[in-house]
């Protein structure tokens, strides 16, 4: 494989895990509210609670990683979308730090808050609706060059139903996925009052995201025909990953094998994650940047990929550890590890 | 005013990282001031120490959200504010930050395991291992995002032909010159800020009559410790002014206000500057003083301002704010010195003083305003460069009109996050403070 193609792969298997983790964290926040909300939060809150607090630090770094690397893979890309995506990054950006912080003030601080619940719960949910519109502006049309510097057409961006569907996606998708996700959590941590809740959360986005991503297919049509086109061509991964969700949501139908369940929905999203970078490229924005004309010099790019291996070597292990510390110990899921103890 | 997007984008990004700079070096200090306490509960069998790694831990997963956060900002307007830069070096620092990157994730997983695992392993040094990796973590990411800000002072591993970067080299451009001692400067400095904010909260207890033996343990960990970073960071800040001599003579002199290259070079202190005469008044002058730092001898012969176009001279002003950060530091090295040696002769006219624990509460807001006086001062020093001899700080910018909008709503997003930190910590110390056993849990 050519160099810039590993070094995509490499960035997109980054923003894959972020869209998982990140899902399940903004989606958890934001049913910690509603739970709040709906007062049933005794209900599941300590399920999320306990899955959240050790990991959720560990969910930006995926984003980190991502823009680093990308800057760093392709340099030349920083002129175009940093100066176009100002406004909307800086939007993003003041998400991301309402979200981060508050849900720290809120569970390490002396007592939680309303307002501090409030804060992350809803900024969790607006973020998945501005990093999509971030990857949206990459189909094109929304950038405009002229006297020398490039513009974001924020008319063009409003009233396009193609990044209106997109929002809906991520919207609809972060729900879905973490639905899924405390659904499996719930049932390791054998809480069936949670579950009873969870599940159904689970079931009842499971028909919008199909639709939202039918959605998607239309207006991309609409929008930018060639894409849509590929698309089509790498079909196959969409059917895939609509198969994947059928499985998944079936097995939680049944109210079997809830982790199983869990891997098919990240396959799901892995198809269609992977299936729409394919089918993206040879574009990074249409039609201005391709990945093949802005890669970094060869040397660079070597030395970032032996960097990012070595780097993968401490990562894995470590991640495992805190998985098999945090996911997988029946004890601490349920909840019996750590009585009299800090947390 | 005219709208200027370079000159927002440079308080915008001084904003953020002036933020971002007092989470980050509690970031590097405080975890190592953690893992000492609790291994020197589990060694001495003294429940004091242990409670003291817990109280610090718990507000410092507080600072660390916000360093966080205020770090991602950062990471994002670096690419935002500056795509120029980020075009022509963005290849070249792609290596020390990517590297960055993964030490942070190191450290907030072990992090993550250290919190949540007090009481869980059979042997209790397991889980002060847990937090090797967290200082490790937290302390290479700070060297790296440092070798970044080196690469800006003293470029090198590459050429530029047209624009574009050839012939790169990433590990040369890594360790340039200014790497070492600013590295080590960063690094030293932090833990010298961390070991005096915390002594200025227990200070601070001990002026509310809290004057516990768990205060004076602390006390006595915390600026002994100090003594040894504060004797480190003037020698450290001495060879950088070295470095600054050797590879950037031009920050060095307008630091010293220092016009003539000459022999016998006198060191000014302080002193109001008349730029037209270049004549300085009401300073304090140590004859021969700038030459002795440059080069140890008298006779060392340090560049003058006039030996360089006027263009590329940055503004004088950071004469003060080198001044400050010189002072400051010696504030900080008095005052643990006199606690050491008072503790060693047994002085209680010191350590049982209110005044005295006024001058400890003083070095913890002191050490943090040296660390910004320093940082303004060597970005400022840097002007009128971004990347010094190749790209202009003015060249670099974004030509977005909304900056301006920006440095509104990031100003207000760190008033908020600043002021609820702030809040939430208090809020946290009087609990634990009303609580002093050490059964401090959450949420119950
Ligand atoms: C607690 C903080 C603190 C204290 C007490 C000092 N410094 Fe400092 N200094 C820093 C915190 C700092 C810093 C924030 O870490 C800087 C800013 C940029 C950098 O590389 O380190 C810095 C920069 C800096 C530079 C510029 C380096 C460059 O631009 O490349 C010099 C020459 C010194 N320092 C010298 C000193 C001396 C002689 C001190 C004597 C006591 C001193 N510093 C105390
Ligand atoms: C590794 C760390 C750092 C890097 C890579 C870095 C990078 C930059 C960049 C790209 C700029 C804009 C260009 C310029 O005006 O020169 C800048 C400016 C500035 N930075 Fe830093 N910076 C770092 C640390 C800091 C810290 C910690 C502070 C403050 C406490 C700081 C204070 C400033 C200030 C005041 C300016 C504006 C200078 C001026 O406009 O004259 N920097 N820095
Ligand atoms: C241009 C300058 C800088 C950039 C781009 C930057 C970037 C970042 C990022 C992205 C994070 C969050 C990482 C995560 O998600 O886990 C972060 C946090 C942090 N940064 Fe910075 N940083 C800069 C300057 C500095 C400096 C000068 C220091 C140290 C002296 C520093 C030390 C830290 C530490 C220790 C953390 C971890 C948070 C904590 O433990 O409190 N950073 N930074």
């Amino acid at each position: 494989m050519k160099l810039e193609l590993i070094g995509l792969t490499v960035l997109w298997t980054f923003l894959y895990g972020y869209l998982i983790v990140a899902s399940i964290d903004f989606g958890a926040g934001f049913y910690s509210l509603y739970s709040h909300w709906m007062g049933t939060k005794h209900q599941v809150h300590h399920v999320i609670e306990r899955y959240l607090s050790p990991v959720w630090e560990v969910t930006n770094v995926f984003l980190i990683f991502f823009l680093v690397g990308f800057i760093g893979f392709f340099p030349e890309t920083a002129y175009y979308f940093g100066t176009a995506l100002l406004v909307p990054g800086s939007v993003a950006i003041i998400l991301l730090g309402i979200r981060g912080s508050f849900y720290a003030f809120n569970t390490y601080g002396s007592t939680e808050r309303p307002i501090f619940l409030t804060l992350y719960g809803l900024s969790g949910l607006f973020l998945p609706a501005s990093l999509a519109t971030l990857m949206t502006l990459s189909e094109g049309g929304f950038l405009v060059e002229e006297a020398g510097t490039v513009r974001l057409d924020l008319v063009e961006l409003f009233f396009s139903p193609y990044a209106w569907s997109v929002v809906s996606l991520a919207l609809v998708s972060v729900l879905f996925i973490s639905a899924m996700f405390l659904t499996y959590y719930a049932s390791r941590a054998k809480d069936e009052n949670a579950l009873s809740l969870v599940r159904k959360w689970a079931l009842l986005w499971s028909g919008p995201t199909i639709i939202a991503s039918l959605f998607i297919f239309v207006t991309m049509r609409g929008h930018n025909r060639e894409h849509f086109e590929q698309l089509v061509a790498n079909g196959g991964w969409f059917t895939a990953s609509l198969l994947f969700f059928i499985i998944a949501v079936t097995l939680v139908v049944k109210k079997t094998r809830y982790g199983l369940a869990f891997i098919f929905v990240m396959l799901q999203f892995a198809f269609a994650f992977y299936g729409y970078g394919k089918s993206h490229l040879p574009y990074l924005l249409y039609p201005i940047l391709k990945y093949t004309d802005h890669f970094t010099s060869p040397i660079m790019a070597k030395t970032l990929i032996a960097a990012f291996i070595m780097g993968l070597l401490v990562l894995i292990p470590s991640l495992v550890l805190l998985m098999r510390l945090f996911l997988f110990n029946g004890e601490y899921v349920r909840g019996e590890k750590n009585k009299g103890s800090e947390h | 005013m005219t709208y200027d997007a370079v000159f927002y984008s440079r308080m915008l990004t001084s904003v953020t990282l002036g933020f971002h700079i007092i989470f980050a070096t509690i970031g590097v200090g405080l975890p190592f001031f953690i893992a000492i306490a609790e291994w020197l509960g589990i060694k001495r069998n003294d429940p004091d120490f242990t409670m003291m790694a817990r109280r610090w831990s718990r507000a410092f997963t507080i600072t660390v959200a916000v360093g966080v956060v205020t770090g991602t900002s950062i990471g994002m307007q670096l690419n935002l504010l500056w795509p120029t830069f980020m075009k022509v070096a963005g290849q070249i620092i792609a290596l020390p930050l990517f590297m960055e990157t993964f030490a942070f994730f190191v450290e907030a997983i072990f992090l993550g395991i250290y919190l949540y695992t007090w009481n869980r392993f059979k042997n209790p040094y397991i889980h002060v291992l847990l937090l090797v990796p967290v200082v490790l973590g937290s302390t290479l990411s700070a060297f790296f995002i440092t070798t970044v800000n080196a690469f800006m002072n003293a470029p090198q591993g590459f050429a530029l032909e047209n624009g574009v970067l050839t012939n790169l080299d990433p590990l040369a451009a890594m360790f340039n010159p200014a790497t070492p001692t600013k590295g080590a400067h960063v690094i030293n400095t932090a833990f010298l800020t961390s070991a005096f904010i915390i002594a200025c909260g227990v200070a601070w207890g001990m002026l509310k009559g809290r004057v516990t033996p768990y205060a004076k343990k602390a006390l006595k960990l915390t600026l002994s410790a100090a003594l040894v970073f504060s004797i480190s960071t003037i020698i450290i800040g001495d060879l950088s002014g070295k470095y600054l001599a050797a590879y950037q003579p031009v920050k060095l002199a307008a630091a010293e206000w220092h016009f003539n290259t000459e022999e016998h070079a006198s060191l000014y202190v302080g002193g109001v500057l008349d730029a037209q005469k270049q004549e300085i008044k009401y300073a304090l002058e140590l004859p021969w003083m700038l030459s002795i730092l440059v080069g140890h001898v008298p006779s060392t012969i340090v560049q003058g301002l006039n030996d360089f176009p006027k263009d590329l001279h940055p503004p004088l002003f950071i004469h003060y704010l080198f001044d400050s950060m010189v002072s400051l530091g010696m504030y900080l090295f008095s005052v643990s010195l006199l606690y050491v040696i008072a503790l060693w002769r047994k002085w209680s006219w010191v350590l049982d003083r209110k005044w005295f624990y006024v001058l400890v509460v003083f070095g913890g807001p002191f050490a943090m305003l040296a660390i910004e006086f320093g940082w303004v001062f060597a970005e400022i020093g840097r002007q009128p460069w971004i990347l010094v001899g190749y790209l202009k700080t003015n060249h670099a910018a974004t030509t977005s009109p909304h900056v301006d909008k920006m440095l509104i709503l990031f100003i207000a997003l760190y008033t908020v996050l600043g002021t609820t930190a702030v809040i939430v910590l208090r809020k946290l110390f009087k609990r634990l403070n009303a609580t002093p056993d050490a059964t401090i849990e959450v949420h119950k």
